[in-house]
């Protein structure tokens, strides 16, 4: 039988706070276990929790950013659950009144736009980090509450895909939109950015949903995409075996690449929610969400369609401008300055970036300025230097952090244009190769290439071939 | 309230209840319950669900760092630790 997939995806995000959601703890990634805790997100008795503005702010901003309705009445409620790594036995989370409801995200797969609604928006703390001895046999786990209580975004999506360029297109998305948003620095490898996935299978053509099969344990968005393969494949399978789909949430094994039984709907956890009665309701008024949504910028797929139309950059090369807000922004600082957007497109998709991979530079913190790159390209439209050399005053300014004028002058590369001075050379080239002039009266017209090139030569690539060309066709023609 | 819930309780708490306890305990709580009941003979049909009973709002503190507690402070309470981590029975994911 044919079958259609259905994915849907929950991400966590840690907010980019300094820090904790419910205390004045640091959220600084590496440190010593255990160092970064206090009573409050030790769960000790007696502590009361208060609201980091900056974590809520970053919440609010993310939910608008993705078109939510935001609930101008919002609070917490806590989740109850026994585990080693929640001091408290609940974690502070929403589930009466989410912050975002009912918003959606623009996905591009292969040139075609597609809206993927957004379920809802709401924010949370998190728990701790568990260790599991490598050893054979230990009868216990380690834990370290340095990340409880550090702020979590939850956004969790409808089941909207339908297949797995759609899901890799989504998480890309997401991930550029806190990027772009500056909620959220999405280090994956650091467990910032955290995707769940739910699957299911139904039949070609029906609009019914299947059993679905929820997906944890994904450290990074190829697990997210080899654990869907794999669901895909066994699901179908057992569907074509007549079975049915058991409703469980699996564990994905990274080395063995399958999945694993975690639990069933039955044993579902009782999460016994109730209103957290340490926070109080934060209400939100129009002049407050104004504010905040002057603090949002162009998000990243309006940014390459207004790149398109206005620049008429490719979808390629826009594409990859995008892909890091700090790009773009240069991308743009250069338009401004000089009003030749695909010579300058081309010279950061090209130079800057085989740069910035070679020398692994940081994009946020880039040697050169857009001046100096606007500078370059209005230099070569002169004409004075040619784009030979313009590469290599290119590869000067990044590693010196020179303007390219400096760089031009220092090293007596400016192109020459003297008509007497490039008459001299060609003189020169002329008397050193007769047997050349020869063959090209008797008809041989590329002889005249090869003079060129050695004009070239004596002139250090300097001279400018227009002028140059002009001058020997008038040369060996008279 | 009967045996079944008592001990699905118990389990969700993570306590092992002995059965002399559980037939305590189902008593207790079921008094409990059917006090609490009372609050449903009320009309409140037209009354909004109260999310907290202090009428206040929008308290927030500044994203500024505070001084973390001693390492000593940290581990006071703990049962078993080994290095600086707190140890734990061991979790199965």
């Amino acid at each position: 039988m044919e079958y259609e997939v259905v994915i849907g995806l929950e991400t966590h995000a840690e907010l980019s706070t300094v820090t904790k959601l419910f205390c004045g703890c640091s959220t600084q990634f590496g440190v010593e276990p255990n160092t970064q805790v206090c009573p409050v997100c030790l769960g000790m008795p007696g502590i009361l929790p208060v609201m980091n503005r900056k974590a809520f702010e970053y919440a609010l901003k993310l939910a608008v950013a993705l078109s939510c309705e935001i609930n101008r009445f919002t609070n917490f409620d806590r989740k109850s659950y026994y585990y080693p790594d929640l001091p408290k036995n609940y974690q502070i989370s929403q589930n009466y009144y989410n912050l975002g409801v009912n918003g959606y995200m623009n996905i591009e797969v292969n040139g075609n736009v597609k809206k993927i609604r957004i379920h809802n928006v709401h924010l949370e703390e998190e728990a701790g980090k568990l260790i599991h001895p490598e050893e054979i046999g230990a009868d216990y786990s380690l834990v370290d509450f340095n990340r409880a209580g550090v702020p979590l975004l939850e956004i969790v999506s409808h089941p909207d895909m339908r297949n797995v360029d759609e899901v890799e297109s989504y998480m890309q998305t997401l991930r550029k939109i806190l990027l772009y948003t500056e909620v959220s620095d999405c280090k994956m490898q650091e467990g910032s950015l955290r995707f769940e996935a739910s699957i299911s299978l139904r039949e070609k053509g029906s609009d019914k949903l299947g059993n679905r099969v929820e997906i944890k344990n994904l450290n990074s968005m190829k697990s997210v995409i080899k654990a869907i393969e794999y669901e895909t494949v066994r699901q179908g399978r057992l569907l074509d075996k007549g079975a049915t789909i058991a409703r469980e949430t699996r564990l994905w094994d990274e080395v063995a690449e399958r999945s694993e039984h975690m639990r069933s709907k039955e044993d579902a956890q009782d999460y016994r929610y109730f209103p957290e009665p340490d926070l109080l309701p934060v209400l939100i008024d129009e002049k407050w969400l104004h504010a905040i949504k002057d603090t949002i910028p162009e998000l990243p797929l309006d940014r390459k369609q207004r790149f398109m139309e206005i620049f008429k950059l490719s979808d390629y090369d826009a594409g990859i401008l995008i892909e890091e807000k700090a790009l773009a922004d240069f991308f743009e600082a250069c338009v401004k300055i000089l009003d030749r957007p695909k010579a300058l497109s081309n010279w950061i998709i090209n130079d800057l970036l085989r740069e910035v991979k070679d020398r692994k530079l940081d994009i946020y913190n880039l040697p050169i300025k857009p001046q100096q790159l606007a500078a370059l390209v209005e230099i070569i439209e002169k004409g004075t230097i040619s784009s030979t050399i313009a590469k290599e005053v290119f590869s000067e300014m990044i590693q010196a952090g020179k303007a390219p004028q400096a760089i031009i002058e220092e090293k007596k590369l400016a192109q020459i244009s003297d008509e007497n001075l490039i008459e001299l050379v060609i003189n020169k080239v002329i008397a050193n190769n007769p047997n050349v002039i020869e063959d090209y009266k008797k008809g041989k017209k590329n002889a005249l290439a090869f003079l060129v090139g050695q004009a070239m030569k004596e002139t250090k690539g300097k001279a400018n071939p227009k002028v140059l060309n002009e001058l020997l066709q008038k040369k060996v023609n008279t | 309230m009967d045996k079944k819930e008592i001990e699905y309780i118990a389990n969700l708490s993570r306590i092992e209840l002995t059965e002399a306890e559980k037939e305590v305990f189902i008593h207790q709580l079921s008094n409990i319950l059917s006090y609490i009941e009372k609050l449903n003979t009320l009309d409140t049909e037209n009354i909004k669900p109260l999310a907290h009973t202090m009428n206040a709002s929008n308290v927030f503190r500044e994203d500024k760092p505070e001084s973390s507690i001693s390492r000593e402070d940290v581990f006071i309470n703990a049962t078993a630790k080994i290095d600086t981590f707190f140890k734990v029975p061991k979790v199965i994911e």
